[in-house]
């Protein structure tokens, strides 16, 4: 359990990204599946997240992946996330298979939800190959809240199914049906007839969360919610380093190095941005941008926000353009 | 209450931080808790006091170890009852948080009030001149700093139009309890049945207009993403937690500028520090002076333990004057950097309306500072008591115009 954090997180901050993690843990915890432990770089608590949350991964090749994150929120000056190797990855997996060492030190962006858990009397949980990791978190909770839930969570064998050992803990309200000793799941058995009441989480390969859908037409709208795994997530631009900021209000353009947030050398320029949690949770820093395209580290925007593209929170994010112009 | 035996090895202090006395000024009561140590205890009260910015930024923050579920004002949610349901927001802890927050972080976010500014701005034009058209002196508090939250904000929420006039006491009664069962909340004991029967009448899907903030919340339960048992204690929290503070920001803002003029000149100068203005105001004053949380486990801090189940009291007020963290922290400054107060608290439970709140002032300054050159105490101000909050009776001001 961490003692009171004395220092103040500006003083933290003041020397190296607030984005960065440094890899404390790598296990393999089944076949092709790594668990990492990721801890602040500075020490001290990470950005507070929810079940059903995930954080990109900036891996120093360029290449950013979304992990969903599987620890315990009680203990929050870590994240677990759970890595499958693709076989066909082109970078992501296998850098963090075969390169990631324990000590190694990766940038990271959000924590955000596009999966929440929300209240429920009972639930059902379909948990495909890696598609656990973000419902271990929901389970543990349920679990907590006296909640009826049950989990069924199909593979390709045992042996490439993590966490097993953890959700053995839960008796019969766990149902692993590993396709080779079980065939496909059987679906319908599992969820049952149409009611109102239950909410279904599920995640896992496209074709699994296209059988639920099937096999849930006639439920009550909002009854799924699931989230897709989809092997090569958005492969985005990768972002310079060291990349320009330019105030367009009076056009004074400012150097952001590897190691500085946009925030304070905006500052340091003598322009006034309020800001309050420095770890891109609050939204108080908002910023407008006029041209360039953010790199979005924060936790606040949406998938369609971030899109959008005309905004960002100068205290995480960065950019992928050589040039950012904010109306500052 | 606790056992009332003082811990050893911790400063203890027999003040009364509720009395008429210290509500009336704070200052030394914040500055003797600082300097005697990182905890002292409140022997009145048997709780124990976090003064200093780095404690009760932390524990503001730590959401693990002081938790809120166990209530955020004296009362003791594990040994006694409490006196209304609780919050869902304020009063309640991961996970049952999650959902209530997320909600309403959405709705109230920086983005989703972008089409609310215009309308703001010209509200606050309109307000503004009708005061003005009435004489270069009146009363700060009644005239803006109520008259502004009130013409935009319940609106914004879309309650109806009758009973408007029980927002300010209902929101200053709760305020009052969560400090102790002092004589200020004895006073609004009478009416809150009253008070609270017509805000839970708002609160429900057919009393709330189409459109707005209390529609959005049920839209939420719609979609599942609240319950329907759950949306009407969530629109609930936007007329409890809503409107008083923001009046109270709002004096405070306004007091500061009527008693420091070289900063209302470098206002109208540079209408960017606006939004540094608000800010200021808020960590100078701190319209909410405090919260209690209580201990999940012992923690410890420095040399001192607090025990499991017990209560501590974070002073916002006393944080956000630490010397530690500030420079000349006593002094209303627009070129300080403002950012990191923690007037509206840091963490999961930050002021979820906070951008709605910097919204108002926003909108209120600017109308205020286009027009007003000057603006000075005509006679002087009179404090509000609250067991929580930092108020203004009256600030009675006089203006020149631009």
């Amino acid at each position: 359990m961490l003692p009171i954090d004395e220092r103040t997180p500006v003083a933290q901050r003041r020397n190296a990204s607030v984005t960065a993690v440094v890899v404390t843990e790598k296990r393999v915890v089944a076949e092709g599946v790594v668990s990492l432990e990721l801890s602040a770089a500075h020490g001290g608590r990470l950005p507070d997240w929810a079940p059903g949350a995930h954080i990109d991964l900036i891996l120093p090749n360029g290449l950013t992946r979304q992990y969903s994150l599987c620890g315990d929120r009680w203990t929050p000056d870590r994240y677990q996330v759970g890595v499958l190797k693709e076989p066909a990855s082109r970078g992501g997996s296998a850098y963090v298979h075969d390169v990631l060492a324990v000590g190694d030190q990766i940038e990271i962006g959000g924590p955000r939800n596009n999966f929440a858990l929300v209240p429920s009397p009972t639930y059902l949980f379909v948990a495909g190959g890696i598609g656990i990791t973000p419902l271990l978190p929901m389970i543990r909770q349920a679990d907590m809240l006296g909640t009826n839930w049950h989990l069924l969570y199909g593979g390709r064998r045992r042996a490439s199914m993590a966490f097993l050992d953890e959700l053995s803990a839960y008796g019969d309200r766990v149902t692993v049906a590993p396709q080779d000793e079980s065939g496909l799941l059987d679906l319908p058995a599992f969820l049952g007839d149409p009611r109102a009441g239950t909410k279904v989480y599920a995640c896992g390969p496209v074709p699994l969360l296209d059988a639920i859908e099937r096999a849930m037409v006639g439920w009550p709208k909002y009854a799924l919610r699931s989230e897709r795994f989809v092997g090569h997530t958005n492969l985005s631009a990768t972002s310079p380093t060291t990349f320009e900021v330019t105030l367009a209000r009076t056009g004074v353009t400012v150097t952001v190095g590897p190691d500085d947030s946009v925030l304070d050398v905006v500052r340091a320029a003598g322009v006034d941005v309020l800001s309050s949690c420095q770890q891109g949770t609050c939204g108080t820093c908002e910023v407008t941008v006029l041209r360039g395209t953010p790199d979005h580290r924060d936790a606040v925007l949406d998938d369609h926000e971030r899109q959008a593209g005309d905004c960002m929170f100068p205290c995480v994010s960065r950019s992928h353009s050589d040039n950012l112009v904010l109306d500052l | 209450m606790s056992t009332l035996v003082p811990p050893t090895a911790l400063p203890n202090n027999d003040a009364d931080p509720f009395s008429d006395e210290l509500l009336e000024n704070p200052l030394p009561l914040h500055e003797a808790l600082r300097e005697a140590g990182p905890v002292s205890y409140l022997s009145l009260y048997g709780v124990y006091a976090l003064a200093r910015y780095e404690h009760v930024r932390a524990a503001l923050s730590n959401w693990q170890d002081f938790q809120s579920s166990a209530g955020v004002g004296l009362s003791n949610f594990r040994r006694e009852k409490p006196w209304r349901p609780p919050s869902l927001l304020l009063e309640a802890d991961p996970p049952r948080h999650d959902a209530p927050r997320r909600v309403l972080s959405k709705i109230l976010g920086p983005r989703a009030l972008h089409t609310l500014r215009e309308g703001w701005i010209a509200d606050a034009t309109a307000l503004v001149d009708t005061v003005l058209a009435n004489g270069p002196e009146f009363d700060a508090v009644t005239a803006l700093a109520q008259a502004f939250p009130l013409r935009v904000f319940p609106d914004t929420v879309g309650i109806g139009q009758e009973g408007r006039e029980n927002l300010l006491p209902y929101g200053d009664h709760l305020f009052n309890a969560f400090g102790p069962a002092n004589s200020l909340v004895a006073n609004g004991a009478a009416r809150e049945p009253e008070l609270s029967a017509w805000t839970h009448a708002q609160c429900q899907r057919e009393a709330l207009a189409d459109k707005g903030f209390g529609a959005d919340i049920w839209a939420a339960a719609d979609r599942g993403e609240i319950t329907y048992e759950q949306a009407p204690v969530v629109v609930r929290s936007l007329l409890s937690a809503g409107v008083d503070t923001t009046v109270h920001g709002l004096s405070a803002t306004l007091f500061a500028m009527a008693t420091n003029p070289l900063q209302w000149q470098r206002l109208r100068e540079g209408p960017a520090l606006i939004r540094t203005a608000f800010d200021e105001a808020v960590r100078w004053e701190s319209p909410v002076q405090t919260f209690f949380r209580t201990a999940t486990r012992d923690v410890h801090l420095g040399d001192s333990v607090i025990p499991e189940g017990e209560k501590i009291l974070m002073f916002l007020g006393a944080a956000n004057r630490d010397p530690r963290r500030w420079d000349h922290p006593d002094q209303f400054d627009l070129s300080r950097d403002p950012s990191g107060h923690v007037g509206f608290g840091m963490g999961i439970h930050q002021c979820v309306g906070q951008h709605v709140a910097r919204l108002e002032a926003e909108a209120l300054l600017s109308a205020l500072a286009r027009r007003v050159e000057r603006i000075e105490l005509a006679a002087p101000a009179i404090r509000h008591h609250n067991n929580t909050l930092r108020a203004w009776e009256s600030i009675p001001v006089k203006v020149t115009l631009a």
